[in-house]
């Protein structure tokens, strides 16, 4: 796992029950906005299906760096939680870097108890998208510089 | 004492004026001795991004069920509960939430299953309190624990079981409270939600579909005025106030709503909440389901 995410986990491990959520939270509030070439072209973004509020993300997929970018609304802390910690674990990351991230890795985040299931799989669907993504980018970019 | 009651004419046209408040009234009252005011959401980080002050949280996840169990906490569950949340039987509960309600239904009705006796509901819920432009904020409050007796929780008047909703098909009405398409079996769960939990879709052989949005304003998830909600469910649906009716939707949130609608609105007697669903109903082995 990149390092900047494996981070994160820890963060959330090592954080005691009662304040994890607020830990969430502080991710939530730190979703950077989308930049104005997405908040210009919105249709370009993907819709995350998986999840029960309205959640969008892009995938630039560059040969040394993926840049990710993600559209939650405010009334969606949990999600815009869940985004944000994707996208500073993420973000920047190498192609390589994001299509080794385990599936499960929050797993380790202690967050199963105290939100709900359908919660955890919009969230794995985050990252499967993410993912789907980047090996569609990468293989064009293997196409095209070959 | 309970707190007094909201005198806005459109809530005093509903059976049960004394279960609904405006915002109006919520903050002209807020601070009123015996009067908490509860939160219950989906999203359970959304109270932590600002609450009505003085607002408790309660999860319907975490707080209202048992955490093994498909069930709901029990009476030393529920007590400790209240006391936490410094509530005694004699306190009057407001409850708001997102989603127009649903889980503060929820959490209402849950409420009710342990007698709680002063329940209320804020007329158009969290999102038309923030939309008014009224106060907010992150502090969370401590109360003093407070002293709640042990109170047995009562299964029989306003829950039903799947025995029970199957020895209803043909005795008495079944309300589907889930969107159109889920009640058809095209989709599983909502629309835009995933599509996941049950392994068959349809619906209970002869329930009627009255989606649990039909009773509320399109516009800011106010409850529709006591004769639109009478022309809906007693005029269009053909529902009596003496029916034996029992509402259902995917995990009995939902359904809350309905039950509150037709208990309290409309006042109707015999109104029992399916809290086990289509999550139930569809996974279940050889139970009747209709397309």
């Amino acid at each position: 796992m990149r390092d900047a995410l494996h981070d994160i986990v820890e963060e959330f491990a090592g954080t005691p029950r009662d304040l994890r959520l607020m830990l969430l939270l502080e991710f939530a509030n730190a979703l950077p906005p989308l930049p104005d070439h997405l908040v210009q072209d919105h249709d370009r973004m993907e819709a995350v299906e998986e999840c029960q509020a309205p959640v969008f993300l892009a995938v630039d997929v560059g040969p040394d760096a993926v840049r990710l970018y993600f559209d939650a609304p405010p009334e969606s802390p949990t999600t815009r939680g869940f985004a944000s910690v994707l996208h500073q674990g993420l973000d920047g990351a190498t192609p390589e870097e994001v299509l080794a991230t385990p599936n499960d890795f929050f797993l380790s985040m202690g967050l199963e108890e105290l939100v709900t299931p359908l919660r955890m799989r919009g969230r794995a669907g985050m990252l499967a998208r993410v993912k789907r993504r980047v090996a569609g980018g990468a293989e064009r970019t293997s196409r095209e510089t070959s | 004492m309970p707190v007094e009651y909201d005198p806005d004419p459109k809530i005093a046209a509903y059976a049960h004026p004394e279960r609904l408040v405006t915002t109006e009234w919520l903050e002209a009252h807020l601070g009123d001795p015996g009067l908490v005011v509860a939160e219950s959401d989906e999203d359970v980080l959304l109270y932590h991004t600002g609450h009505i002050p003085g607002a408790v949280k309660i999860d319907w996840h975490l707080d209202l069920n048992d955490p093994l169990t498909r069930d709901y906490v029990d009476a030393g569950g529920f007590a400790a509960l209240m006391s936490a949340k410094g509530i005694t039987p004699d306190t009057t509960i407001v409850f708001y939430g997102d989603q127009s309600n649903w889980w503060a239904a929820y959490a209402l009705w849950v409420t009710s299953l342990f007698g709680h006796a002063d329940v209320r509901l804020l007329d158009g819920g969290r999102k038309k309190w923030h939309d008014e432009g009224r106060p907010l904020t992150t502090d969370v409050p401590s109360p003093s624990p407070a002293d709640y007796p042990l109170a047995e929780r009562d299964d029989e008047r306003i829950r039903a079981y799947r025995e029970q909703v199957l020895a209803h098909i043909g005795n008495g009405a079944l309300v589907d409270v889930r969107s159109p398409g889920e009640y058809s079996g095209e989709l599983l769960h909502m629309p835009d939600y995933p599509q996941e939990g049950a392994l068959r879709g349809g619906h209970i052989p002869t329930a009627v579909n009255v989606p649990w949005r039909r009773a509320a304003d399109e516009a800011d998830g106010t409850f529709l005025p006591a004769d639109r909600l009478r022309a809906l469910y007693e005029g269009e649906i053909g529902l009596d106030a003496r029916d034996d009716i029992i509402a259902y939707c995917r995990i009995g949130e939902r359904s809350s709503h309905t039950w509150f609608v037709l208990t309290y609105l409309l006042g109707f007697d015999h109104v029992r909440n399916y809290d086990g669903s289509w999550v139930e109903w569809g996974n279940a082995v050889r139970v009747p389901i209709e397309r």
